[in-house]
């Protein structure tokens, strides 16, 4: 029995006169792997970053599990919690060790004990491959070691949705792979992720929606056989074939 | 070079009679130059908090209008209090608060009143410090932890504050130097502070530059060792520049160590080689 976890409703984006977000409409069931993919620009950071309110949408509706948390008097807070999130630059509490990184949520925010949250924070960090590191500071390891911590702190917080913004786009080629594979794991675990992503292999093998934007709308998006193998949309078609040639 | 030895002996003077007051202008001045940059540290920590709290039209006009209101008040507190003399602070608030309540509401002491001063004066200079300090953080941090759902408090006190401290830890101990120094003007309300013991001493004495001279050599010791105090405060705070890999499994962790055999003992590699080679002893 699918559940749905977030509907977006009409949502509008604008910083100034340029209007990122037109009206877009879309739904995440659980289990759901969602891969974004369009050309920079065309507004797919800025969806996620809506969703987890660090943007104020201008207008339309994000429901969490019915309740809209965009608009007035909603607990942006308590809504963030549930819905982790994972950046591009990873942004680790560089005043933090790796182990703390991955504890202070757990006990700031969800307080739990802190014997319990650090059981929890070395067990994720068992998963990504990093429980060597715990006593690391961010500027100590490198861009892939940081960005499998920023998926452990945020996995750690036993979020119902997680939302990946270009995980590997600041990564050495040669780092790209372990993140990704680290993110295969917690497809397979059955997690519902929303991946906005430039690695097409990944939207391809691992996700089982695809969602295509361009210029702030949502231009198709289904299963990844219809957009990859047959797009309905001559700009997705165009998008493709330089993924498709190279 | 009898004028040296003149002043030598002038100091002694000085030193055999009023050497007491000195010291205890020392001892005061530094409490009151770091209880007050203490607490001014603490109201510029919480003016830097109050100052960003953040607010967008989807939030309650009352809220918006509150936290407008916040600004705007912490705005002309530092703008008065950095605008104008600490010395006529002083004099404002110890004898403006008696004069306008007619001696109902006063300091108890000068004590009080010298600490109050110094560090609301102290305040409006970290207040801008720490904002200074804040807007350095990477914005990134802020997110990071908005996005595992810390409330504003949180995010600062967990996140940002403990890096804006770092950051701002050099103009902290400009601060404290400064209110090492400046603590001298509290003779206006009779505060018994180092410089007011210079004042006594010439007062009776009239050894004018030998007292001076005191004065000069205690408060350059007073700042030299606060600045060496705080540059290993910063270090300290920067820990350590390396960490250890934590492994499960020790058999793991002792592989690849070799702790190496002291000299000229049996195992000592490197001796047997040479004496081989009929080198003899290593150098």
């Amino acid at each position: 029995m699918e559940q749905q976890i977030l509907q977006v409703k009409h949502l509008s984006k604008s910083f100034g006169k340029q209007e990122v977000l037109k009206d877009i409409d879309f739904t995440v069931n659980q289990g759901d792997v969602i891969s974004i993919i369009g050309a920079s620009g065309s507004g797919k950071s800025t969806l996620l970053r809506c969703i987890n309110l660090l943007e104020t949408p201008n207008s339309g509706e994000i429901l969490f599990h019915g309740t809209n948390m965009a608009g007035r008097g909603a607990n942006a807070a308590s809504y963030r919690a549930k819905v982790g999130m994972v950046f591009q630059s990873f942004n680790l509490f560089n005043n933090m060790t790796v182990l703390e990184n991955c504890i202070v949520g757990q006990v700031k925010v969800l307080k739990r004990n802190r014997d319990d949250a650090q059981k929890r924070a070395l067990e994720f960090l068992g998963k990504v491959g990093m429980a060597p590191y715990i006593n690391a500071k961010p500027r100590q390891i490198s861009g892939g070691q940081k960005q499998r911590v920023a998926i452990a702190r945020a996995l750690a917080m036993d979020p119902e949705v997680l939302l990946f913004d270009e995980p590997t786009s600041a990564l050495d080629p040669e780092m790209v792979g372990e993140v990704l594979s680290v993110m295969r794991g917690i497809a397979a675990d059955g997690m519902t992720m929303l991946v906005v992503t430039h690695e097409m292999a990944f939207a391809r093998d691992v996700s089982n929606r695809v969602v295509y934007m361009a210029d702030g709308v949502i231009c198709e998006q289904g299963t990844p056989d219809q957009i990859f193998s047959a797009p309905q949309q001559e700009r997705t078609e165009e998008f493709l074939s330089r993924f498709h040639n190279g | 070079m009898n004028k040296f030895a003149q002043l030598g002996a002038d100091i002694a003077k000085l030193w055999l009679k009023y050497g007491g007051s000195y010291l205890s202008g020392i001892k005061n001045t530094l409490i009151l130059a770091l209880v007050g940059t203490v607490i001014g540290c603490l109201i510029g920590f919480i003016c830097g908090i109050l100052n960003t709290i953040p607010y967008n039209k989807n939030d309650n006009p009352i809220k918006r209008f509150f936290l407008a209101l916040i600004r705007i008040v912490i705005r002309v507190y530092v703008e008065v209090f950095r605008g104008t003399p600490m010395v006529l602070q002083a004099v404002f608030l110890y004898y403006g608060l008696p004069y306008f309540t007619n001696n109902s509401v006063k300091f108890s002491s000068v004590w009080a009143a010298a600490i109050v001063v110094v560090s609301i004066n102290t305040g409006a200079y970290m207040a801008e410090s720490v904002r200074g300090g804040i807007i350095s953080v990477d914005p990134g941090q802020t997110e990071g932890a908005k996005a595992i759902g810390m409330t504003h408090v949180q995010t600062m006190v967990n996140v940002i504050l403990p890096q804006a401290l770092r950051n701002i830890m050099p103009q902290i101990g400009n601060n404290f130097i400064i209110n090492v120094k400046d603590t001298s003007v509290m003779f206006i309300i009779g505060f018994p502070d180092f410089f007011a013991a210079h004042r006594a001493a010439v007062g009776a004495s009239y050894l004018y530059f030998p007292s001076a001279t005191v004065e000069m050599a205690g408060y350059l010791t007073m700042t030299l060792a606060a600045s060496l105090l705080l540059r290993w405060a910063e270090k300290k705070m920067d820990g350590n520049s390396s960490y250890e890999l934590v492994q499960e499994d020790q058999l793991v962790m002792t592989a690849g160590t070799y702790s190496y055999p002291s000299r000229h003992s049996p195992f000592d590699e490197q001796n047997k080689e040479y004496d081989q080679t009929g080198k003899g002893k290593v150098n």
